[in-house]
Order: structure tokens, then sequence, then C-alpha cells
């Protein structure tokens, strides 16, 4: 039997990763997420883990080792956020298109300039055409499942790309709140010993990664980009599998929260999500047919579901954690509309930014971004909102 | 919902005081978020976080702008205007002081104010200058947000018996300078 726990954010990654039997870990602390490799170089330490930790000198460090322990064969865990990140990103790149599933946490930060230790959601949003497979978390439930979810989503034959498991730095990071933890037995009976089909191994000795021609390296990102469409299903899988051993459902890609019959919609990213919640509820209660479309994952993009859920929509906006360099606005309000496509026109939509650097997301924003909604019918794409203080109060 | 804002400074324990609140109302079935806000962290400077207790599910993670309780773990933070912002009309206030509570200088909102010497009877109690399991007693009292016998329970197996004492002795020995509890 699990237990319920009163456990942050961080906690939740370090036991959802320590229930997936890992056999190696390697991880270089960074604020907010260094209570992740605290607490389980503490659960090595004292046995209660049987894993082997690597202590490194960076992230870029952490990320090779965990690499070649991955080509080995082994299971894998590490955890990072923003300049740890950055420092990370060329065993990053090289992970994803090696093709070798793992898990890595991101306690998703702002980066830098100007400097900042505090929440957004950049750090993540930043890397991802980096092949990795990204899902973003609203509760420390979530984060610890995912957790779960994740190794069987990445370990999958058709699959076999690393998944981050994002979820926000000190909003859930260092939150603390009730959670059911399986037990170790629950943990196994749904995730399985892990086979990488073809592995490093000395006593067969094979090369890995040789120097590859375009033509045939372009075989290999078509490949990739085919298990990434291909891992859409999968998601959706799991998360069914999940819910029949843990009795808890996410929704896969996306969660439509109170979509049918809605004019109006909310798309969010992360903990925000919860916030956003209770805005579509009291709005609802004034007689506005407001819904959300809560994106979980984000690479791949769900571009279908997507679609479906925006299809008979007035309105939406979408709120990011971080911004699009390219474009004024943020980055999930691009896909989404790259999403839609042709589906856009007589709509009124608009990106919604907000939570940068620390900066709350509270629920007077969200609704200030909602209420601006209901009265734009037929508006087109609208200014990006900047969800600053004003706008709060 | 109750929402609850804390003031304290670094080194007073207000974080480890509020995963024992959230940890106590998880272990009774009820729900309890804690969000700490790091500022530039070092011992002394002002630090707050944000507490919520309910019955149902929390689901906003957001910071608390209208607090429904203030503990104030130091009170020279009284005279900050950040400390008493937005404290709903009616709530309540509980302040670690020695000084004579007209001095204060409390939000006058407050429907219910008390005042205890948290950090004196910590350091008559266990010998150092941390308030925080002194006001956890005198949050129980006041509030009644959170069950006082598990709370308690809690304070001993975490930091042991002698900060049970300081709880139990703030617990019984704050005064309601305002209002009633």
């Amino acid at each position: 039997m699990g237990e319920r726990m009163a456990l942050t954010g961080n906690k939740c990654a370090s036991y959802g990763a320590a229930l997936c039997r890992p056999d190696l870990i390697a991880a270089y602390p960074i604020t907010p997420q260094s209570s992740v490799v605290e607490e389980l170089a503490g659960l090595v330490y004292s046995g209660a883990l049987d894993a082997r930790m690597v202590q490194v000198e960076s992230e870029h460090s952490a990320m090779s080792v965990v690499q070649g322990a991955a080509a080995a064969g082994g299971r894998v865990f590490t955890a990072t956020s923003a300049q740890g990140l950055a420092l990370m990103f060329e065993p990053y790149f090289r992970m994803s298109t090696l093709r070798l599933p793992m898990v890595m946490a991101i306690a998703t930060r702002e980066m830098t300039s100007p400097e900042t230790i505090w929440s957004g959601q950049q750090d993540a949003m930043s890397v991802r055409e980096a092949g990795w497979i990204q899902c973003f978390c609203e509760t420390n439930q979530e984060i610890l499942d995912m957790i779960l979810q994740g190794y069987m989503l990445a370990e999958d034959p058709r699959v076999l790309i690393p998944v981050n498991i994002c979820y926000d730095g000190f909003y859930s990071s260092h939150l603390m709140e009730g959670v059911d933890v399986p037990s170790q037995a629950e943990a196994d009976a749904f995730l399985p010993p892990y086979g990488l089909p073809a592995k490093l191994d000395p006593r067969e000795p094979r090369s890995l990664d040789p120097m590859t021609p375009g033509e045939l390296l372009t075989k290999y990102r078509r490949s990739h980009l085919e298990a990434m469409q291909a891992a859409l299903e999968v998601v959706e899988e799991v998360d069914i599998k999940f819910a029949k051993a843990f009795g808890r459902s996410y929704g896969g890609a996306i969660e439509a929260y109170r979509m049918d019959g809605a004019d109006y919609a909310l798309v969010t990213v992360g903990g925000m999500t919860g916030a956003a919640r209770e805005v579509v509820d009291a709005l609802r209660g004034e007689g506005l047919n407001f819904g959300l479309v809560k994106l979980r994952f984000t690479r791949p993009f769900p571009a279908a579901r997507v679609r479906e859920a925006l299809a008979g929509v007035k309105g939406f906006a979408v709120v990011d954690r971080s911004v699009s360099f390219g474009w004024d606005a943020g980055p999930m309000y691009v896909e989404a509309c790259a999403a839609l496509g042709g589906l856009l026109a007589g709509k009124a939509h608009f990106s919604a930014i907000g939570g940068l650097g620390g900066a709350d997301l509270s629920v007077a924003q969200l609704a200030a971004a909602a209420r601006r909604l209901a009265g734009a019918e037929g508006a087109g794409r609208m200014d990006t909102l900047w969800l600053s203080e004003e706008v709060r109060q | 919902m109750q929402e609850l804002r804390l003031h304290g400074r670094g080194g007073q324990g207000l974080v480890k005081a509020s995963h024992l609140v959230v940890k106590t109302a998880v272990e009774t079935g009820r729900y309890g978020q804690f969000i700490p806000f790091f500022g530039v962290e070092r011992k002394g400077s002002p630090v707050f976080g944000f507490l919520r207790l309910s019955g149902e599910p929390i689901r906003r993670k957001t910071q608390v702008y209208e607090p429904d309780v203030l503990v104030v773990l130091d009170d020279s933070l009284l005279a900050l205007p950040a400390t008493c912002a937005g404290l709903k009309p009616g709530g309540t206030v509980i302040v670690n002081s020695a000084r004579e509570p007209g001095s204060l200088g409390l939000p006058p909102q407050a429907g219910t104010v008390a005042v205890v010497d948290a950090t004196g009877i910590a350091i008559a109690e266990i010998g150092r200058a941390i308030p925080n399991t002194a006001m956890l007693g005198a949050l129980a009292r006041v509030t009644g947000l959170v069950d006082e016998a598990a709370l308690l329970e809690n304070i001993a197996l975490e930091f042991g018996e002698a900060n049970r004492a300081a709880a139990l002795r703030a617990r019984d020995g704050l005064r309601i300078v305002k209002g009633g509890a």
C-alpha cells in the first residue's frame, strides 16, 4: 500500500525517480532543483536506494555520465534548471538524437540575464527543439506520477526518446502539499525492468555514433520525428495504464477542463493551471462559457488534440511563462496558432505572458486575461497581454 | 479555504514550521499547501511564506494577497508596509512580541490580535532564540485551523520535547489583545 505524505515538488521528483529503480544517477546541484539530487544522494548513501550515485563537476558532465550509462543499458536519472540546462546543452541534444531513453526532471527557472534564480519556463521552452519529449506538471502528485509514466513512455520500443518532466521552480519545486506515494511493489507492478535493444558491452564491442553523412543523417532525423509523433499515441496509452494501476488519469497529452460547449478558452502550461481552473469556474458562475486546455505535453506538440479542443471556441488566450523572441508572443501561443491553422479564422486570440523571473501568476491576472477575451468577439489576433502587477490590481 | 501569510526573518524557522502545519493537515485528512517566498537568502533578512488550509483540494499555486491570518515572527516587521498589506477586514494577527501591544502598529482592520513572547519562550524552553514552534502553539489555539494534538505531536517528533513544551507554553501564555478566539 502506498502512503499519503506532505511533500515538496522536488521531493516528489526524487521519490518518483527512486521508485523507478534507476541504475545510475548523476547530477549537479542548481537552484531550484538542488534538493532533488540531495534527497536522492541521501537515499543512496543510506542504503534505501540501490543505485550508483555519481558526483560530477558540472551539468555537462552529469548528462555525459548518464549518457554513457544509458548506452550500456542502464536506467538513469538526472535533474537540472536554467543555467545548468544551458551548460548541459551539448550532451543534452546528443542524448535524444542517440535515441537513448531516460527521464530528467527540470525545475523550471528563468534564464539570465538580468541575473535571476527564480521561476519561469524559459529554460525548458528554450530547448524544445533538442529532440526530447517534454511534459509540464500542475501538481506535486503529477510530478511523482509523471516520472513513473516518463520511463514507460521513454522506454517504449515505438518511442526510445528521453523525457523531461518539467515543473515550476519554487511555485512547485518548493511548494508542499499532500501526495499519495505508491509503494515499491505498486511501482514495480506498473513499470517493468528495462532492456535497451542494442547496448554497449566491452565483451561484444561495437561502435556508437560514427561520423554519419547527410543522406543517412536525414533518415535518422526522419525516424526521430516519426517516433515523436508515435509518442503522442503512447502518451495516451500510458495514461490509461497508469489510471488502471493507480486510479489517477491526467487526460494524456492535454487535459480539456469544462471545454464542452465552451465559447472561450484559456490555454495553460504547468502550475498556473490550478488558478486558471478557479477563474474558469468563477466565470461559468457568471454565465460566461469558459473552459481550459492544459497543455501537458509540449513536445511532441499535441496539435490534433489542441485543434479539436479549440475548434468550436469564439476566442482563446494562451498563457506563457516564457517568451518567444521571434514573435512578440509566448512560444505556446505561436504553436497553438500553428496547430489551429485555418480554424483561426473568425476567432479572437492573444498571447498572455506573465510569471517571469519569479513573478506570480495570480488568479486576478488570469481573470483579467479571460475577461479581455470575453469582450473581443471576432477580433482576430489581439496585442500580447503582459500580466504585470498593474493587471493584478 | 483559509489563506495565511507568515512573515519572519531568515533563521527563525518559518519554513520548517509551515511544513509541520501542512504535514499535520495532510495526516489528519485535510488539505494544506505552503509556498515559501525566497528573496536573497541570508540570515536576518525578511522572509515570508504562503500557507493555505482547507477541507477541499487547493488548486491555486499563487502568492497570498488577502490573508485571513497573518503570523508575524518578528515584531520589527510590522513597520514594513508589505507585512500587513491586504489583511482581510476582521482577520487574525498573531505576533511574536515582548512589547506593549499598543506600541506595535497593528493593522486597524484586524478582528483578532494575539501577542506572545515566542522568542522569550524559545530561549527559556529550548535555549535558542528560534520562535517557530512556540508560534505554532499560538497558531493552533487562536485559529483552530489545524488539529492541535496532532501538531504538538509532530513538533515533538521533528524538533524534540523542548519544542513541544515551548508550543504549549505559548498556547497557554498568549494574550488576546483584540477580539476573541
